[in-house]
């Protein structure tokens, strides 16, 4: 182990140019990907919000019993798609109205809107099949007068966050698979420098698993230092987004371990395919 | 090794390539312990790819290459491996790691065949001296001559005691005066016990020694001066 480290410590010395590179390399390829990553993230989280505001509105009969609209907010309640209802008075109503628009306040009289009931969708229960089936057991009670829900609304946005999952998906592969692709070939440049020592080794009699060490090593550090500034790259950028454009959310923790120790695989995986397909050939 | 038995034996072997030419066709010999056996013929006879079956770079397309006990058949990387650790071998072009000084070269033997540590220094600085070089272990490579060079990577070759050591074009590169010096090493070398099997152009070298050669063209056997004289030839 020693010798092997001491090995990778020899051969960054001698080419401390490619060594930098080959961190680099990986550094901002992962920071592309991460970048892309951030991006995606943030459009999730965008599209969830969006997605709470998905609510179905049935408009109360005037006149009708209090007991009766209380008996159907229990039952509605009950029903699995459901997560909150709510009751919506005229002077509920009415109060909401004039401060959302409080240019037309003198427009609104007493009794000018109607009753209604206010009914929130749980999180993965809002595409439009799911709200129309729930608009239209609303529109069977008797006390119902109309059901709003937003129809096209609702289906262009599914439209929108479907497209945006396959793009997602689409683009991560690509941004993936060139990341993969960059850092492979830096790995195997790095390994390729050293071919003449690896078959001085081989002639001297030193196994297959004494002349991968060092390479393993080596490529886990890169990887591992790679990923590190990768994650500060994308950590100085969303900062800057963040005072320039607008807030962006930052991936958690654990995304952010599990980046850095992606960077380390990688360097490992590159190198030992690298060295693997040196080794055959001495 | 029971003695008498060969250390290398080579029995109907035959080497394709996939480009056709060069190889071996149904070569038979054997060295004994401590011998030296010069191997000659012209360019592309097959001489280096004796020596490369015999460290088993190149395994047998038939036939088979038996070198102390370990058959070409079946052999494992491994056991390769651990052939290789009792064999010295030295090339035409040294190949010498040219960032780590002729010191550094000899160490890096012993190292990556796992000796432990405190016992590098002693063994490194013996053979060293021994080849000539106690004067010059800290140099690098592009500071020594192209027969110190040489010598350094003799060195290497020995460090680990090998049985036989096998030399591809040993003098190739090196001048007449460089050349006898390096020859003189292996001849002291075999004097020691260590068998010797040398790949060589020069005839004449071969011809006043008296040692035993074989001689090889388009990849045969064409003569092996154990069964009779060397005849005079040119090549």
């Amino acid at each position: 182990m020693r010798l092997a480290l001491r090995e990778v410590w020899t051969a960054f010395r001698r080419a401390p140019g490619l060594g930098v590179l080959s961190v680099f390399t990986i550094a901002f390829s992962l920071f592309a990907f991460g970048l892309f990553g951030l991006v995606a993230y943030n459009t999730r989280i965008a599209l969830e919000r969006l997605e709470e505001r998905v609510e179905i509105r049935a408009y109360v009969t005037e006149g009708t019993e209090a007991e009766a609209v209380a008996a159907a907010v229990g039952d509605i309640r009950a029903f699995p798609e459901v997560a909150s209802v709510t009751y919506v008075s005229p002077d509920d109503a009415l109060k909401k109205a004039r401060t959302e628009m409080a240019e037309f306040q003198d427009v609104f009289e007493p009794e000018f809107l109607p009753a209604s009931l206010e009914v929130r969708l749980r999180a993965g229960m809002r595409d439009p099949v799911q709200v129309k089936t729930v608009a239209t057991r609303l529109g069977g009670y008797s006390f119902v007068d109309d059901v709003r829900y937003g129809e096209e609304w609702v289906q262009k946005f599914y439209t929108m966050r479907r497209a945006a999952t396959v793009a997602g998906i689409v683009l991560g592969i690509a941004f993936a698979l060139a990341a993969m692709i960059i850092i492979g070939s830096t790995i195997r440049t790095s390994v390729l420098a050293r071919s003449r020592e690896i078959g001085i080794m081989r002639l001297v009699g030193a196994t297959d698993g004494f002349i991968r060490a060092p390479f393993l090593i080596d490529g886990l550090l890169k990887g591992f230092i790679g990923g590190g500034l990768a994650v500060g790259l994308m950590w100085m950028t969303r900062t800057a987004l963040t005072v320039t454009v607008f807030k962006f959310e930052f991936f958690p923790p654990p995304v952010l371990l599990a980046a850095v120790l992606v960077g380390a695989v990688i360097g490992l995986l590159g190198s030992s395919l690298s060295v693997g397909r040196q080794l055959k050939r001495v | 090794m029971s003695s008498g038995q060969p250390i290398v034996k080579f029995t109907s072997v035959t080497k394709a390539w996939q480009r056709g030419s060069g190889g071996l066709q149904k070569v038979s010999f054997a060295a004994q312990k401590g011998e030296f056996l010069f191997l000659t013929g012209p360019s592309g006879a097959g001489k280096s790819t004796i020596l490369k079956l015999c460290y088993m770079d190149e395994l047998p397309t038939a036939g088979d290459v038996r070198v102390s006990g370990l058959s070409a058949l079946g052999a494992t990387r491994t056991e390769i491996s651990k052939l290789r650790r009792t064999l010295g071998i030295v090339f035409q072009d040294f190949r010498l790691l040219e960032d780590r000084t002729a010191w550094a070269n000899v160490a890096f033997a012993l190292e990556v065949t796992g000796t432990h540590g405190r016992a590098i220094p002693a063994r490194v600085q013996k053979v060293l001296e021994r080849v000539g070089l106690g004067a010059k272990m800290q140099s690098l490579p592009n500071e020594l001559s192209g027969g110190e060079q040489q010598r350094v990577a003799i060195a290497r070759a020995l460090v680990n005691d090998p049985f036989v050591l096998l030399a591809d074009e040993p003098t190739g590169n090196l001048d007449d005066r460089a050349s006898r010096a390096v020859f003189q090493l292996l001849r002291d070398i075999n004097a020691s016990g260590t068998a010797v099997m040398m790949a060589t152009h020069d005839l004449d070298l071969v011809r006043s020694s008296g040692l035993r050669s074989i001689e090889l063209n388009k990849g045969a056997l064409v003569f092996d001066s154990s069964e009779a004289p060397l005849p005079e030839r040119e090549h």
